[in-house]
């Protein structure tokens, strides 16, 4: 039979939302169709949502689990505010989406899942496919279970393993919608089913279906393409923030020489760091997990001791518990990583959704004064540069350094343009190995007149045995120090050494050059502030953009940078932590805007907050 | 790896110069001299020896010990121990603890440290109170004990710090007292040839705040009644009394006649020198003495690190190759 022709248009942007119960694969459906989607060349920007529970009640509101993914012919910065099209796999997934559409949008359900029983079970009295509601628009009703069973009808497969290959036909129909190169899906179900060659068919041959289902049938009657973007030249592949974090870690020791050592105990968002470090031991990387939070830190801070690049990767709640552990660290004054993947509080809070609100405990969430170095990504893909700053610093400085991540960033994905290692900092070290004072002896407290660092001297080096700890040390010696007159002076140098770390200077974008107003952000939210902000520009209003990586010590720069506005907004998904930081340091009075729901800012939210503030100050 | 050379070393080098300040008459004198004068059987050079403790009084003696080492903090240093070790098989670890640090703050750590089997030995000084802090009770003291937290008596049933650690999966196991300098010895040269986690439960008297806490095994009027030594392929008896198992019953028992057990540290079956450890009560009535375990079991450190050599072994290129391949893993793709 020959396929009717379709009519094909031309896009610039699409956002498209799979929703599905925890158990339909949405997760991977999402996944493949953002793999096909940047081989195709566009640019990405992908928003997973998912339950804590891993499997809670099938049918339920609680239960749906989505994946959203931004594709473009020209760069983007975030997943998208709201769906062009929702993949509904059943009553459950419209239900807790629908909201969110705004009038015009596709949405594609599985009929053969909104059965009375379904129905009822989130509380649609009628079904919402035929009582009208759904007027607004544009439904494409498909019998997806019943349609993948059909097409495996020969295949012999068990009628469970066929309906649980119908999140392929989805992909499928989805992939000839928006013309997705899908050899890569074939490859990958090769890959994933490589034992059950049963499945790899059934998998293969539900995709195909659904591909051919869009060609052939009326139902569907516009085709869609996306160009590629103008991206720079490259290679590029698509990336989460925590396997971006784990691969900076892992290039952090390469570039530095020595052997990783990671300890962890499992926590939400941030165990997929453990696990993807845990794969790379050909680069002398050591995962650990330990009994608790705090013998993680533990057994990174005796490695660290004993010459390693000691890392502990953890959430809010591990931080809370590694407090102690953490200024033994900054007395001590050796290296460590702490990753803070933040997720929303307080206590176990909500465990997979995003918050920016552990700066106060990253900043001062310590007994006595505990200062260290605090720095955060702003991307998926920044993860890997900025696990590597927070290398560079712990091991220049001999500094505890708290890199915060969060939620949004460590499982959302974007495109990499990948580094070549060469070119990537130089991170080795120097070890001490000889007496550092005329007269022979050994120093522990000696610092650097650079770095204020003192020596790494590890166990194991002849003539330089010395004992440390946590009580208070005498300058120099590292002798334990009741002595008032030294407690103020190594106070204040512990102080005096982390506002001495060199750290770039703080970019602003303001390219109209006459913006009254700039917002200044931190961490993950430079996507939706800088999409606010081009959309503003590009309604000819002026509003100028400084993101901080660096939130201790911050860029010398920052207060002649807050000077020069008339107006300082500060976005953050917490209730004002780095707004009062800002004021407290610079005396600026500047206007906070707070969100705390679980869910990244919107640009169009901070598009509007804006323009408000730029139209009436 | 460094080399093991044979260095001539005596007790006074392991003496640091830094002044010794626990109160005059602790049992933590004669235990850092037994050390001191122990260390150079290691046949290590000083430099990789490291001592790491937690806090507490017993847990000043690294500063002490002229070898590396660190004062952590309370509770922690099994983990920071465990890190170090995993990360440097070159080194003899030591961990020294007392009853508050590594069976309240820290007891999670020790057995979790003690059933991976960390090659680090363990020195736990038990005096059954907590002194740094000024005389609270601690998880060794007796039931019923009066301190200034406890006016009315200790409410709090004491753990056995041997059978804790027996049924943490411990691979050696012993007990020695601060006084009998032979003994502990003895004991530390045990613990330091055994490959994996040891431990060593040391009784030390605090003369300030619980003085005479083990006079019983101590005071030679006394003692042959009330303390068993272990030795090993030897008859175990007590004050003319025979150690033996009785039929049908679970465990050992101290009575007059019968066919006494004959100590044998390196039994699988970890119900023998649980069986032993159940001997001493709170009372001290019967109280071995000795190595009650002694099994082989692969290290942590030695599992650990062979899944990092055997997956070096596999690598080829340099390591920024190694780097570049890793970075380029997956579906890529290239925008010219």
């Amino acid at each position: 039979m020959a396929a009717p022709a379709k009519r094909v248009e031309q896009l610039d942007r699409v956002v498209i939302r799979f929703a599905g119960d925890s158990g339909d694969g949405m997760q991977l459906t999402g996944d493949r169709f953002t793999s096909e989607t940047a081989q195709l060349g566009n640019d990405i920007s992908t928003l997973p949502n998912f339950p804590a529970e891993i499997r809670a009640p099938a049918g339920t509101l609680p239960g749906v689990s989505s994946f959203q993914v931004h594709f473009a012919d020209y760069d983007i910065l975030t997943p998208g505010d709201a769906p062009d099209v929702l993949v509904a796999m059943n009553p459950a997934a419209l239900k807790a989406n629908l909201s969110e559409l705004p009038a015009g949008a596709d949405i594609i359900v599985n009929t053969d899942e909104f059965t009375r029983r379904n129905l009822a079970k989130v509380g649609y009295a009628a079904s919402p496919l035929e009582d009208g509601s759904l007027a607004d628009f544009a439904v494409h009703p498909v019998a997806l279970t019943t349609l993948t069973l059909g097409a495996l009808s020969e295949l012999g497969v068990a009628k469970k393993d066929g309906e649980r290959a119908k999140n392929m036909f989805a992909l499928g129909l989805l992939s000839w919608m928006y013309s997705r190169p899908f050899e890569s899906t074939l490859r990958f179900l090769e890959r994933k089913f490589a034992k059950r060659p049963d499945l790899v068919a059934a998998n293969k041959a539900a995709f195909q279906a659904g591909w051919n289902y869009g060609e052939t049938t009326e139902a569907f009657a516009v085709r869609y393409e996306i160009k590629p973007a103008r991206m720079s030249p490259g290679t590029y592949r698509n990336i989460t923030g925590n396997q971006a974090l784990a691969l900076g870690l892992v290039a952090a020791a390469v570039r530095s020489g020595l052997p990783l050592f990671l300890g962890a105990y499992p926590i939400t968002p941030a165990s997929d760091i453990l696990h993807e470090l845990s794969k790379h031991k050909r680069f002398g990387v050591t995962t650990m997990q330990a009994e608790d939070e705090i013998a993680a830190i533990g057994a990174a801070l005796g490695a660290a001791y004993g010459g390693a690049l000691g890392v502990t990767t953890t959430s809010g709640p591990g931080v809370a518990l590694k407090g102690e552990t953490i200024s033994l660290a900054i007395a001590l004054e050796l290296p460590l990583v702490i990753v803070d993947v933040q997720r929303a509080g307080p206590s176990t809070g909500m465990p997979t959704k995003t918050e920016q609100a552990d700066l106060n405990m990253a900043l001062f969430g310590r007994h006595g004064e505990a200062p260290l170095a605090v720095i955060a990504p702003k991307s998926p893909s920044d993860c890997f540069h900025a696990a590597l700053e927070a290398a560079r610093i712990a091991l220049t400085y001999r500094t505890p350094v708290i890199l915060l991540s969060d939620n949004y960033v460590a499982n959302g994905s974007e495109p990499w343009l990948l580094p070549s290692a060469a070119e990537l900092p130089d991170l080795r070290v120097t070890f001490a190995t000889e007496p550092n004072t005329d007269d022979g002896r050994f120093l522990p407290y000696l610092r650097d007149p650079q770095t204020m660092a003192r020596p790494w001297a590890v166990p194991g080096t002849p003539g330089l045995e010395h004992r440390i700890g946590g009580l208070e040390k005498a300058d120099k010696t590292g002798d334990i120090s009741y002595d008032p007159a030294n407690h103020e002076f190594m106070v204040r140098t512990r102080q005096a050494r982390i506002e001495a770390i060199s750290v770039p200077e703080v970019d602003v974008e303001d390219p109209s050059e006459d913006a009254g107003v700039l917002v200044l952000g931190w961490g993950s939210t430079y996507g939706p502030i800088g999409a606010a902000c081009r959309a503003l520009r590009q309604r000819g209003l002026s509003v100028a953009q400084a993101h901080l990586r660096h939130l201790a010590p911050l860029p010398a720069n920052l207060g002649a940078v807050l000077a020069g506005y008339d107006k300082v907004v500060v976005p953050e998904m917490n209730l004002g932590q780095l707004a009062a930081v800002i004021r407290s340091r610079y005396l600026v009075d500047v206007v906070p805007f707070n969100q705390v729901s679980g869910l990244p800012f919107t640009a169009g939210t901070l598009e509007s907050m804006l323009e408000d503030v730029v139209k009436n100050g | 790896m460094a080399e093991t050379v044979a260095v001539k070393l005596t007790a006074k080098d392991f003496k640091s110069d830094q002044e010794v300040r626990w109160c005059p008459g602790c049992g933590d004198y004669a235990i850092l001299a037994a050390v001191q004068q122990f260390m150079p059987e290691l046949g290590l050079p000083r430099e990789n020896i490291v001592f790491v403790s937690g806090i507490g009084c017993s847990s000043r003696f690294p500063y002490y010990m002229n070898t590396y080492g660190m004062h952590s903090i309370h509770g922690r240093a099994p983990a920071i121990a465990t890190g170090l070790s995993a990360s440097r098989p070159d080194l003899s670890v030591w961990v020294v603890t007392g009853d508050g640090d590594a069976l309240s703050i820290g007891g999670n750590h020790l057995i979790h440290a003690l059933r991976r089997n960390v090659n680090i030995k363990i020195l736990l000084f038990n005096n059954r109170i907590y002194g740094l802090t000024k005389g609270q009770y601690s998880p060794t003291s007796e039931l019923g004990k009066i301190t200034k937290s406890t006016p009315a008596g200790s409410a709090d049933s004491p753990f056995n710090p041997l059978s804790l650690a027996l049924g943490a999966e411990a691979t050696f196991v012993a007990r020695t007292i601060d006084s009998d300098r032979k003994h502990l010895q003895s004991v530390l040269r045990a613990a330091a040839a055994h490959e994996g986690s040891a431990f060593v439960e040391i009784y030390q008297n605090c003369n300030i705040f619980n003085d005479g806490a083990f006079e019983l095994v101590k005071d030679p009027s006394t003692r042959d009644e009330h303390l068993i030594r272990l030795e090993q392929g030897e008859p175990i008896t007590v004050g003319g009394l025979n150690v033996v198992h009785p039929e049908g019953s679970f465990g050992l028992k101290v009575q007059e006649g019968g066919t006494p057990i004959v100590h044998d540290a390196t039994v699988e079956d970890p119900a023998y020198a649980f069986a032993l450890s159940r001997l001493s009560g709170s009372d001290l009535g019967t109280t071995p003495i000795g190595v009650f375990r002694n099994v082989q079991r692969p290290s942590y450190d030695e599992i650990v690190r062979k899944q990092v050599h055997d997956a070096k072994a596999q690598a080829t290129g340099t390591p920024d190759q190694m780097l570049d391949d890793l970075l380029n893993t997956g579906d890529t793709w290239t925008i010219i």
